[in-house]
C-alpha cells in the first residue's frame, strides 16, 4: 500500500493564495460586474446628500451623518449579496462547482477568495464615500474613517453569507432577481435610508443592515441604539448560520 | 502495488425520484487498467461516475476510492477528472486555469509540461471563454492530467474533438497507462474502447450486463458480418435461416448472420454474379447494440 499522500501546509496556503489571486484576476477582467457596486453608493450620496438636500443637511449634522451612513451600508451590502449570489449560482449551473467538488479543491479556499474580493470592493466603496463626505458637510477624522471602514469591511460577511445561500439554491437566471427581492426591501425595512414609523421599528431588528448601521455608528462614537456586542453577535450568527446552510446544500446537491 | 481496487462500486442502487438510475450495480477498476464503461444514453454511466467521485451518494451499497470514501480529500488528491458538462472559468487564460487546478494537488506537473503533453501550448495565453468547444475539451483534459493522478475519470473525453486531437488524446492516454495510471472512461465511440480499453463493462438501464476484454465482448455475440453486391433482394434474404439483419448501403448489402458459412454458400449458389464478398467479425459496436437490446 502506498503511503498516504500528505500535502504540506505550505502547499495548502499556496492553494488559498492562488485561488484568491485568480478570483481577483477574474474580477478585473469583468469590470462591468463591479462598476455599479463601486459607483452607486457615492453617486446616490452625492445626489441626495449634496445636490437635493445639501442645504438642509448643512444645518443638521445628525441628518448628514444618517444619510452618509445609509448609503455606506447600502454599498457594503451590494458586493457580497450580488457577488456571491450570481457567481455561486452561475458556477453551479455551468458545472464548475461540480468539478471543484470532484477535484481536491478546498471549498474554503474558494469561499475565502470570493469573500476577500467582496471585502476589497467594500473597502473601495468606503474610500469613495470618504472622498465625497466633505461635500455633504460631514467632517470625519482619519480615525473615524478608518474605524468605519474596518467595521464595514468585516461587516460585509453576513451579506456574503446571504448571497452564498441564495446562490446555492437559485438558478443563474433567477439569482439576481432573488437578490434584488431581498436587497431593496432590506434597505428600506432596516431604516438605514428612511426612518421607519415608530410602530414598525421592530422590523429593523430583523435585518443585518440595521445591526451593521448601529455598529458603524458606535465605531465612530456617534449616538446609536442597542449594545454593540449584541450587534456583533447577531451579524456573526447570521454569517455562520447561512454559510453552514449553503455549504450543506452544496455538499448534498451540488 | 497491492491488488487493492483503485475504485469500486459494490452493489449500489441509486434512484432519482421514480427513475432507477443504478440497480444493484457493481464495478471495480484494477490498478493500471483502462476500463471503458459503455452504454446507451441514460444507461447510468454518468451516475456511476458521480458516485465514485463523491458527487452523489448511493441509496444502497458502497462507493470507495482507493479504499476511502470518495468525498475524502486524501482520495480526491489521487484522481484527475474530466466531466462531460463542466465549464471552466471563462475569464482565465488556459495556462492560468491549469495553474489554479495544479495548486490543489500535492505533486503536480509543471504547467508547461501539461501544455506540451496535451497539445494545448499554442492556446496557453487565450482566455478559456474564447476557445472553440474542441479546444475547451483539450484544456479540460489538461486539467485532468495536471495532478499526476493515479486514477483518471474521463466522461466522453473525445466528443467534439477533430480526428487529430482525438489521436493526440489517445496517445496521451496510452502513455499514462504505460506509466501505471488507471483510467475509467465512458464513451459512445466503440472505436475508442476498441483502441484503448483493456476491459469493457457494458451498462444498460442501470445494470451491468457484461464485462470482459474487447475480444471477449465480441465473442459473446457470435455474429459475423457479410458484405456483398448482389441482385438478390433484402426481403428475400431476411427469410433465410441464420440471417439476422440485412441493410443496404453504398458497399451493397450488409448481412449479419450466426452461421456465416451456410449463408455464404447459399448466397453464391443463388446469385452467380455476386461480387465484392467480404466476411468480418462483428465489431464492438454490433456486440454492444446486441447486448443492450436484450435488456430493452
Amino acid at each position: 500500500m502506498q503511503a498516504a499522500v500528505v500535502t504540506p501546509r505550505a502547499r495548502q496556503w499556496r492553494a488559498y493564495a492562488i485561488e484568491a489571486k485568480y478570483e481577483s484576476v477574474r474580477m478585473l477582467r469583468a469590470p462591468a460586474f463591479a462598476g455599479p457596486f463601486l459607483l452607486l453608493p457615492a453617486g446616490l450620496y452625492l445626489l441626495f446628500g449634496v445636490l437635493l438636500f445639501g442645504s438642509e443637511v448643512a444645518k443638521d449634522p445628525k441628518t448628514a451623518l444618517f444619510i452618509f451612513m445609509g448609503f455606506s451600508i447600502m454599498g457594503v451590502m451590494g458586493p457580497g449579496l450580488f457577488g456571491f449570489g450570481t457567481i455561486v449560482a452561475t458556477e453551479r449551473e455551468h458545472g464548475l462547482l461540480q468539478l471543484r467538488r470532484a477535484l481536491p479543491a478546498p471549498l474554503a479556499a474558494w469561499l475565502l477568495a470570493m469573500m476577500l474580493m467582496s471585502m476589497l470592493f467594500v473597502a473601495m466603496v468606503m474610500v469613495s464615500m470618504a472622498a465625497v463626505a466633505p461635500l455633504g458637510h460631514l467632517h470625519l477624522t482619519a480615525a473615524h474613517i478608518l474605524a468605519l471602514s474596518v467595521v464595514c469591511v468585516l461587516g460585509s460577511a453576513p451579506f456574503c453569507a446571504l448571497g452564498f445561500l441564495i446562490g446555492s439554491a437559485a438558478s443563474a437566471k433567477s439569482a439576481p432577481a432573488f437578490v434584488n427581492l431581498l436587497y431593496l426591501p432590506m434597505i428600506y425595512l432596516s431604516g438605514i435610508l428612511f426612518p421607519l414609523p415608530k410602530s414598525a421599528e421592530w422590523i429593523a431588528h430583523l435585518s443585518p443592515a440595521y445591526h451593521l448601521d448601529q455598529l458603524a455608528l458606535a465605531a465612530i462614537w456617534a449616538p446609536n441604539s442597542g449594545n454593540p456586542w449584541l450587534h456583533v453577535a447577531v451579524l456573526a450568527a447570521i454569517t455562520v448560520a447561512f454559510t453552514a446552510l449553503a455549504v450543506r446544500r452544496i455538499a448534498r446537491q451540488g | 502495488m497491492t491488488n487493492t481496487k483503485i475504485a469500486e462500486l459494490a452493489a449500489v442502487t441509486k434512484r432519482f425520484g421514480n427513475v432507477l438510475a443504478l440497480d444493484n450495480f457493481s464495478l471495480a477498476v484494477d490498478p493500471g487498467e483502462l476500463l471503458a464503461l459503455l452504454g446507451p444514453n441514460g444507461a447510468g454511466k454518468t451516475t456511476a461516475i458521480s458516485l465514485l467521485l463523491g458527487l452523489a451518494r448511493p441509496d444502497q451499497g458502497s462507493a470507495r476510492l482507493f479504499g476511502l470514501a470518495p468525498q475524502s480529500m486524501a482520495a480526491r488528491r489521487q484522481i484527475g477528472v474530466m466531466l462531460q458538462e463542466a465549464a471552466l472559468i471563462p475569464e482565465l487564460r488556459v495556462a492560468e486555469q491549469i495553474e489554479l487546478v495544479a495548486a490543489y494537488y500535492p505533486d503536480p506537473m509543471p504547467v508547461a509540461r501539461v501544455l506540451e503533453l496535451t497539445g494545448t501550448a499554442p492556446l496557453s495565453r487565450r482566455p478559456y471563454g474564447k476557445l472553440s468547444s474542441g479546444q475547451k475539451r483539450q484544456v479540460q483534459f489538461a486539467i485532468a492530467l495536471v495532478g499526476r493522478p493515479r486514477l483518471l475519470f474521463l466522461d466522453e473525453p473525445t466528443v467534439g474533438l477533430d480526428v487529430q486531437s482525438r489521436e493526440f488524446v489517445w496517445e496521451a492516454l496510452r502513455r499514462l497507462i504505460a506509466e501505471g495510471c488507471s483510467i475509467l472512461l465512458t464513451t459512445h465511440y466503440m472505436e475508442e474502447a476498441e483502441a484503448l480499453a483493456d476491459r469493457v463493462a457494458v451498462i444498460a438501464k442501470g445494470r451491468l450486463i457484461a464485462t470482459g476484454t474487447v475480444d471477449e465482448m465480441r465473442a459473446l455475440v457470435v455474429r459475423k458480418r457479410i458484405t456483398c453486391r448482389t441482385t438478390l433482394r433484402a426481403e428475400e434474404l431476411l427469410r433465410w435461416p441464420d440471417v439476422q439483419t440485412v441493410t443496404t448501403d453504398q458497399h451493397g448489402l450488409q448481412i449479419t448472420a450466426s452461421n456465416t458459412e451456410s449463408v455464404v454458400r447459399r448466397l453464391l449458389a443463388a446469385d452467380e454474379d455476386l461480387h465484392g464478398l467480404e466476411v468480418a467479425s462483428a465489431g464492438l459496436a454490433e456486440a454492444f447494440t446486441e447486448l443492450t437490446q436484450e435488456v430493452r
